[in-house]
């Protein structure tokens, strides 16, 4: 750059007003800001959430507590004990997350044998006490419950990928 | 009179200050307003993560990687699977290779906003971080597709990748590159010239080339010196021995560069973006080792030798050949590297990490000296420092 260039640009402000121009471009443009509580951003069928353990259609549970979650689970946030039922069937007597714990790493429902622990598409779970983060198999199920027309629909959706 | 002792003044800089980029603390000793001595103090978001590596297994070491420098994740734990692929000699497939690279220039995109635009808002300029987040927002949206969590992916996995792209993804990624140019020219212009930012960047914490060689910087900071080194070019990974890009080299080594050599590199990582996706092959994502990487799930549920490769994978893992060995990628912010021991068993025997910021942090105290106060928040600005990663 020249000595009169340089002083031409210093004195006419020039790469102020070109910046100011950008600013006042953008003021413009449509905003790209979403109303979060009501609007939300666009998640995808892989998108790992809160937690939930799924039944079958016919309302059985579908974990067999094989316990490979709770083996693969990197922050050991997964404690199951297990015992057969008066059935001879073998279920879980206790299934515990502990969500502060828990890195959402998702190891827990690609390891799954049996589609039963998946990670769903909440992600607005937040409580007021750090014990309501201690999911018991109360909540995972009922949470399962509350979820399965979406969980169904997010694990088909991928089926092919996995 | 009596000859009077002036001791100079101490202050903390962090670990709450807002322009220290996290948790640094920096003592300074100061002469008046000028800085006579920084001392950054480290340690303040040490969690173990080499120790903790040791206990676990390689597959569940992975999500580990994510979490030390939380900005750019897929690079880190780039450096791990292929340490653990050097160990195991396995190679994997030409699409997983090209997912990677893809997905690593993502990363330094991710990282580079990130850093260029916080960096201007420590010396005063607000707008190009709102733009910089705008675009970040989009960019984890395709990790999030991909993967299923925007930051933390744990995507990348010893013998490939967890999953295919699903459909779509790479005509948005595409359509993505199109337009982010406009964008950094935006950010530039309202930057690169700007006399405000000039005044508070050039000429501060100059490093030398030999200053650079001798405090191990790498990376941008260390292409800011004019030393044109990069380990995709130097022993090139992946595939970016196939890919046609510059790496961009600064003259005098001084904030003002460190900010151009990052602008550079976001324009040459779209071009290897651009390339890659054009280049995509078509085939499986990871290695048809069973002992390596778990089966299909669909094969899983109706064979019963798949099946119990699934059961061995996620409990006892795969075991590694006894060895060692030492891999290092380009991450966003330098030379990222682990050192991997192996006693043959199914857990690391010890995992070393080399974290570029570490070094570049060390440098703090001759880049400060002889500089005001407020250049210091400059200077830890360019040099890009991310406290997961220095505090491991």
């Amino acid at each position: 750059m020249s000595f009169l260039d340089r002083t031409a640009r210093t004195f006419l402000l020039i790469e102020l007003a070109q910046g100011l121009m950008t600013t006042f471009r953008y003021m413009l443009k449509p905003k790209v800001t979403i109303n979060y509580p009501y609007e939300k951003g666009p998640l995808s069928p892989r998108f790992r959430g809160e937690h939930a353990l799924r039944r079958y259609p016919n309302g059985e549970e579908r974990c067999i507590a094989c316990k490979l979650c709770e083996a693969v689970c990197p922050a050991l946030a997964i404690t199951i004990e297990a015992e057969p039922r008066e059935d001879g069937s073998r279920r879980t007597r206790r299934y515990d997350i502990d969500m502060t714990k828990c890195i959402y790493c998702g190891y827990c429902q690609e390891s799954c044998p049996v589609d039963a622990i998946v990670e769903g598409p909440n992600f607005e779970f937040a409580t007021e006490t750090r014990a309501e983060l201690m999911y018991n198999k109360e909540k995972l199920l009922a949470n399962g419950d509350r979820w399965e027309s979406e969980l169904a629909a997010r694990i088909a959706a991928d089926a092919p990928y996995r | 009179m009596a000859e009077a002792k002036i001791r100079n003044y101490t202050i903390n800089f962090g670990p709450q200050h807002p322009a220290a980029h996290g948790v640094l603390r920096l003592i300074l000793e100061m002469s008046g307003e000028v800085v006579e001595r920084a001392d950054p103090h480290i340690g303040l978001l040490h969690r173990g993560t080499e120790k903790l590596i040791e206990h676990k297994t390689y597959l569940q070491a992975v999500p580990y990687f994510d979490r030390l420098d939380y900005v750019g994740t897929m690079n880190q734990e780039h450096a791990f699977v292929l340490a653990t692929e050097k160990l195991l000699g396995i190679d994997i497939p030409p699409r997983a290779k090209y997912i990677r690279t893809l997905y690593c220039e993502i990363g330094r995109i991710l990282n580079h906003l990130l850093n260029v635009t916080s960096y201007v808002l420590d010396v005063g300029g607000m707008t190009p971080l709102l733009w910089g987040f705008e675009e970040r927002e989009k960019l984890m949206e395709f990790y999030e597709r991909v993967s299923g969590a925007r930051l933390h992916t744990a995507y990348f996995r010893p013998g490939g990748v967890a999953a295919d792209l699903p459909a779509g993804l790479l005509e948005d990624i595409s359509a993505w590159c199109e337009q982010f140019p406009k964008i950094l020219d935006d950010i530039e212009t309202l930057v690169t010239e700007n006399r405000i930012f000039k005044q508070r960047t050039v000429d501060i914490g100059i490093v030398t080339p030999e200053q650079a060689l001798d405090w191990a910087f790498t990376g941008p900071n260390l292409r800011a010196s004019g030393i044109p080194w990069d380990l995709r070019k130097a022993q090139p990974y992946e595939v970016y021995d196939r890919m046609d890009f510059d790496i961009p080299i600064g003259k005098s080594g001084d904030c003002y560069d460190r900010y151009l050599v990052r602008m550079v590199e976001m324009r040459e990582s779209i071009r290897i973006m651009q390339q890659c996706i054009e280049q995509m092959p078509g085939g499986p994502v990871k290695v048809d080792n069973r002992k390596v990487a778990p089966p299909p799930r669909a094969e899983m549920k109706r064979s019963m030798e798949a099946l119990i490769h699934h059961f061995k994978l996620y409990t006892e893992g795969f075991h590694v050949p006894a060895g060692e060995t030492y891999a290092a990628v380009e991450a966003p912010k330098g030379e990222f590297a682990v050192y991997l021991v192996s006693d043959g068993t199914n857990k690391p025997y010890r995992c070393k990490i080399r974290a570029p910021g570490y070094a570049h942090l060390q440098g703090m105290d001759f880049m400060g000296k002889g500089h005001m106060l407020a250049d210091i928040v400059a200077i830890i600005g360019s040099i890009d420092v991310v406290f997961g990663e220095i505090d491991r």
